[in-house]
């Protein structure tokens, strides 16, 4: 069992391989290798996660060193989570990418390698691993952003490519003060050493904590280290976006929680107030901020970018809570905001393909020229505030137990007001989307306008029919997240459960 | 406390780099120059990491050699971590090209200026 965790990672490397290699003999042939690859990635990780609920973790060491100083690659409930999120949604945007293009086989490759950095990131229990899978997983969104054919996607992509170096250098440079003091990078074995060097010295463990939590705050894009965010899911192609927004910060929050309670662990929050209050500062910020920017917004995908930031201060609130109920909460909103939000974008997406309509005031009247799209949009939209059943209630529920269980009064009331938050970006749209009449003529001027290569004449007949606008992947893929947000819903209560045992090791160990 | 700087000196060549790559990063205008300031910062890491390494009169770790050692396991992050870094700036500097051929300039605001009268 063990030695299929390399493969989680060598899969989509070599399908990347395979993708490039292809393109040489026939173009457009990316996306059958993909599709290949993604679903053998899935198979994988499906198998590793259905052994990975028990008490052991399966742990695999590279090259058949001893432990502290090969790569150990583990996996524990947490990141089986991770894991099988990361191949089904790679899996599930393909189907859209199919018409929605790009389509060379460079862009393949390059998704691929994606997938391959975050697997990565998930799988590894060496912490400098991690940065070169931070790296890679850089390297590849960087590119991805940079595909769109506007002007737009390379400048994004370029502030992306510095603010994100810059943050993974941070974070390098925290591994750095953390290996100086103990000489170790193993991550389970860091735990102990770096607490035996604490008890002497704690400032070498204090700057690793905070260049790293600062770094990681850099690639989860916690308000205000946020700025690469908005113009990089917004100038990158629509399934581009909607991967990246789905996956990329939803590892390095992963990768967040992982460093913070598997190398630091709660011994060195409980000694270090200032560590604490640097995480609970970044949760409370992000998510009145967040919010506040999102509602100002006239872009669809930037404001849904914003909406990002606020709900990723929900997940960084809970690592900073960190007792079990929160941190089940942390993982179930993980998952549930990568298919909520990857959602979004892809349905933000088919509406514009559709109807060509990009802005908060285009989506006057969509219900009647893109039925889908307007539904979707609204199942998930209700999702992300978090209405029961679905999977937003259930992550934002166990977050919020988790404060109270914690006594932590203030976040708890920030967490609720993030919920009242959120409903104020989404009813305007859901409102104008069902309830009020199209504007009569400008939307065909402002598609024109805006970055739309629609043409014009797609929105005036309505919309809906067009044929070489959306396809039935784009179709299906956007239906699928919503019914998708709503059945995690049910399922979420009884993951809480299996996952309670892996969580608490977790809190446990050192 | 001379002596106490001198002892650190590499240390304090190390935040000097980052000290300037950050500031080359935020006050460049032009976006070539940019990318040059992530690459003056990234080697304040790299010398960090290999200052780290040294050992008073350590020898290379080859067995042929004597004791004491420097470490190697730095070097050997270190190695990786600039493979990364040129990546990066070949990554860079292709977007770079692209933002040149698509707008015909460099210059930060230059740049601006163009896509707000678009």
């Amino acid at each position: 069992m063990s030695d299929l965790v390399p493969f989680a990672v060598a899969v989509p490397i070599f399908g990347s391989i395979v993708a490039l290699a292809a393109g040489v003999f026939r173009s457009k042939s990316g996306w059958a290798v993909a599709v290949g690859a993604s679903v053998l990635q899935l198979a994988v990780a499906g198998t590793l996660a259905a052994s990975a609920f028990g008490d052991e973790r399966i742990s695999y060491v590279v090259g058949g060193f001893d432990v502290p100083f090969g790569i150990e690659l583990v996996v524990d409930g947490l990141s089986a989570t991770v894991l099988l999120l990361v191949a089904g949604v790679a899996l599930g945007v393909l189907a859209y990418a199919r018409r929605a293009g790009p389509r060379s086989n460079p862009f393949y490759a390059t998704y691929l390698l994606l997938v391959a950095g975050l697997s990565g990131m998930t799988v590894t229990g060496d912490l400098f691993n991690m940065y070169v899978f931070l790296e890679i997983t850089g390297l590849a969104a960087y590119a991805l952003v940079a595909s769109g054919e506007d002007g737009r996607s390379p400048v994004a992509a370029l502030k992306y490519l510095i603010v994100g170096t810059f943050g993974a250098s941070l974070f390098l440079l925290g591994i750095g003060y953390a290996y100086i003091g103990t000489g170790t990078l193993n991550m389970a074995d860091l735990a102990v050493k770096l607490a035996e060097s604490a008890a002497v010295d704690p400032t070498l463990a204090q700057a690793a904590f905070a260049l790293i939590v600062v770094g990681l705050f850099i690639k989860v894009a916690v308000f205000p280290l946020h700025t690469w965010q908005p113009d990089a899911y917004a100038g990158a192609p629509d399934t581009v976006s909607g991967l990246i927004s789905a996956l990329v910060s939803t590892v390095a929050a992963y990768a967040l929680l992982r460093v913070v309670y598997t190398v630091f662990g709660t011994g060195f929050l409980e000694s270090n107030p200032v560590a604490e209050a640097m995480l609970v500062g970044g949760a409370v910020v992000s998510i009145v901020v967040g919010s506040l920017l999102a509602v100002s917004q006239s872009e669809v995908k930037r404001m849904l970018a914003y909406s990002s930031v606020s709900q990723f201060g929900l997940i960084v609130a809970a690592v900073a809570i960190g007792n079990t109920t929160a941190l089940v909460g942390a993982a179930i909103h993980l998952v549930g905001h990568a298919v909520m939000k990857g959602g979004l974008f892809l349905t933000a997406g088919l509406v514009a393909t559709e109807t060509g309509a990009r802005t908060v005031e285009e989506f006057n009247g969509l219900v009647d020229r893109s039925p889908v799209g307007a539904g979707a949009f609204g199942v998930l939209a209700v999702s992300m505030v978090g209405v029961p059943p679905t999977v937003g209630f259930a992550g934002k529920w166990y977050v919020a137990v988790g404060a109270a269980e914690s006594g932590a009064w203030a976040l708890l009331a920030v967490i609720v007001a993030s919920t009242l938050l959120t409903l104020a970006y989404f009813a305007r749209l859901v409102e104008r989307m069902f309830f009020r009449e199209p504007a009569p003529q400008p939307a065909v001027e402002r598609a024109g306008a805006t970055t739309s290569a629609e043409p014009a004449d797609a929105v005036a007949d309505g919309g809906g029919g067009d044929p070489r606008g959306a396809s039935l992947g784009m179709y299906a893929t956007v239906v699928g997240a919503a019914v998708l947000a709503v059945a995690l819903g049910f399922a979420a209560f009884g993951y809480g459960e299996l996952l309670e045992p892996t969580i608490e090791r977790l809190l446990l160990s050192p | 406390m001379i002596e106490a700087i001198a002892a650190k000196d590499y240390y304090i060549a190390t935040f000097l780099l980052l000290g300037i790559g950050t500031y080359v990063m935020i006050a460049a205008g032009n976006l070539v120059k940019k990318v040059i300031g992530m690459n003056i910062f990234q080697t304040g890491i790299f010398l960090f990491f290999i200052a780290s390494a040294y050992v008073e009169g350590g020898n290379p770790p080859i067995l042929t050699t004597e004791g004491p050692y420097v470490s190697p396991l730095p070097h050997v992050l270190i190695l990786t971590a600039i493979v990364v870094g040129v990546a990066l700036t070949a990554v860079a500097l292709g977007m770079i090209v692209r933002i040149y051929a698509e707008y015909g300039t460099l210059e930060e605001d230059t740049l601006q200026e163009v896509r707000h009268s678009e």
